[in-house]
């Protein structure tokens, strides 16, 4: 048993190396399949920063009337606390927001000096509230406009930005969805692709594979080394495909980074790297045995 | 040990192969099979390696109906069996020494073994320098005498030869008549595929005459007659 299994991978390996050929254009194929799939995963990453980066930009403001006391508008803050759509939550109370104002617009006279004729403070205390996703500010204004204390409210700003908010959802969602059957769509391509470089291959074996019939050799002892071959190529395309997505992050990160501020591409695939490298073994792995599986057993029937 | 029971193969479009043939072969008998290209010779072989089925008909081997066995027992059959193809079935992948020793790795002979024994058919054929050759780098004799090292190297209890010298000069011919007689003396049964006359008049031994797929003879001690 253990020589049969030593002496299918020993030939395995041996046909990769005499077939150079073959075995070159079989990898090369399979590190286009797993590049591509890697770069999709990659894209996504991207997607996934921009939509959160816009997100984030989103909020919704509850403004209190003029006479509500501190108690009652912390009692909604900590009731809106708890919903589980709301991610953070800020009270700005009169003072704070007359200062925020008057920091941002100190260069601005004339805004100044209408304040000052004014000689009171015109703003209302609010609540500032982020909600993971935009889709969900619709259900924190309605509980907050059904709320027991909505009397103290003056107004949830959350229907002036509510178009926007709502084009924001209907874009996100539709970037994810768009993206999804864009990559399901290349990586289906992708995979039919080495399947039947493989399968030729195997095409240009079928002599030898009936060959090794005849002369006795059982289906797996056959069926191994072609096995051990898909394995390897495989497992070389995933190697080079690593080196060159880490190679071409490293050098693209920088400039990615100037059109996306924030987002470090090369730091986004070293946090995921375990995934990214499994994934790319997984990927070459399964595809060449899987591929080399199903191409060998018609050839197997003499 | 080998019956065949009023076989009839037919290929696609009415091509009549075997037509009705019947004849059993004792254990240790060397059997000559002649006849004009076409008369049905190499089919005669395939069905006995099971590589085809007969359209009619049974063919036993040990007593055993081998195309009632199932697909994962014919490599065992198989095994038992060494055929020198017409077309000798090289794996051009593989060296001479890898060819001969494939057949010892399948049986699951162990390394020590293949190491003694490969070199030494080598030797008995007279290739022992071209070991490390491809079939491609071998002349069509060479080929030849791999294909015939490659099917006793496992001491098979049956050699089928399909047309063995049909690529071999006078002197190597006479060679490989011999080893096989010799390998026959040694108690394997031996069926020899041929139309070379010299051979079968100088061999003295049973042989089938087959025309159209019909036998028309089978005289022990034949004479080679077409």
């Amino acid at each position: 048993m253990f020589t049969a299994f030593k002496r299918v991978i020993k030939s395995g390996w041996q046909s990769f190396r005499r077939n150079g050929g073959l075995s070159v254009a079989t990898v090369f194929i399979m590190l286009m399949v797993i590049f591509l799939i890697t770069s999709l995963y990659l894209l996504g990453g991207v997607t996934q920063f921009l939509i959160a980066d816009l997100e984030e930009k989103v909020d919704i403001s509850v403004y209190f009337k003029e006479d509500s006391s501190e108690s009652n508008i912390l009692k909604v803050k900590d009731e809106v606390a708890k919903i589980p759509e709301v991610k953070e939550i800020e009270y700005i109370s009169k003072e704070e927001i007359l200062d925020r104002f008057s920091q941002r617009y100190k260069d601005n006279q004339l805004l100044m000096e209408s304040l000052q004729e004014l000689g009171m403070n015109p703003f209302l205390p609010s609540l500032n509230i982020k909600a993971w996703q935009a889709s969900q500010y619709g259900s924190v204004a309605n509980f907050l406009e059904n709320n027991s204390l909505k009397n103290i409210i003056e107004k949830v700003d959350y229907h002036e930005r509510k178009p926007i908010i709502e084009k924001l959802s209907q874009i996100t969602s539709n970037v994810n969805r768009v993206g999804l059957i864009f990559s399901i769509t290349l990586a289906i391509v992708a995979v039919l692709v080495a399947f039947n470089t493989i399968r030729l291959a195997i095409y240009n074996l079928r002599e030898e594979i009936s060959i090794m019939r005849l002369v006795g050799a059982s289906n797996w002892f056959i069926r191994g080394p072609f096995i051990i071959q898909g394995a390897i190529a495989g497992l070389v395309s995933a190697v080079i495909s690593s080196l060159i997505v880490f190679a071409v992050c490293y050098f693209l990160s920088p400039k990615l980074e100037i059109v996306i501020p924030g987002f470090h591409l090369f730091n986004y695939l070293i946090s995921n790297y375990l995934i990214v490298i499994l994934g790319q073994f997984a990927i070459g792995v399964i595809l060449g045995v899987f591929s080399s599986v199903i191409a060998i057993r018609r050839y197997l029937q003499v | 040990m080998i019956k065949f029971q009023t076989v009839t193969k037919i290929y696609p479009f009415n091509t009549i192969a075997l037509d009705n043939v019947s004849f059993e072969v004792q254990p240790k008998e060397f059997i000559s099979i002649v006849g004009k290209s076409g008369s049905g010779k190499t089919t005669l072989l395939k069905l006995l390696m099971a590589e085809e089925k007969p359209t009619r008909g049974r063919i036993f081997f040990e007593d055993q109906d081998i195309h009632k066995m199932k697909k994962s027992r014919l490599p065992r059959l198989r095994r038992k069996i060494g055929t020198v193809f017409q077309d000798y079935k090289l794996l051009p992948s593989k060296t001479a020494f890898e060819n001969i020793a494939y057949v010892m790795e399948v049986m699951g002979a162990s390394d020590k073994e293949i190491e003694r024994d490969v070199p030494e058919v080598l030797e008995v054929v007279g290739l022992a320098d071209k070991a490390n050759n491809f079939p491609l780098q071998l002349s069509g004799g060479e080929r030849q005498r791999v294909a015939i090292a490659r099917a006793l190297i496992h001491r098979p209890e049956v050699i089928l030869a399909d047309e063995p010298t049909g690529n071999l000069d006078p002197y190597n011919t006479s060679d490989i008549i011999k080893l096989l007689l010799r390998i026959n003396e040694l108690g394997t049964t031996v069926i020899l595929a041929t139309h070379n006359k010299g051979i079968i008049n100088s061999l003295g031994r049973r042989v089938i005459t087959l025309e159209n797929g019909k036998v028309v003879r089978d005289e022990e001690k034949g004479k080679f007659r077409l």
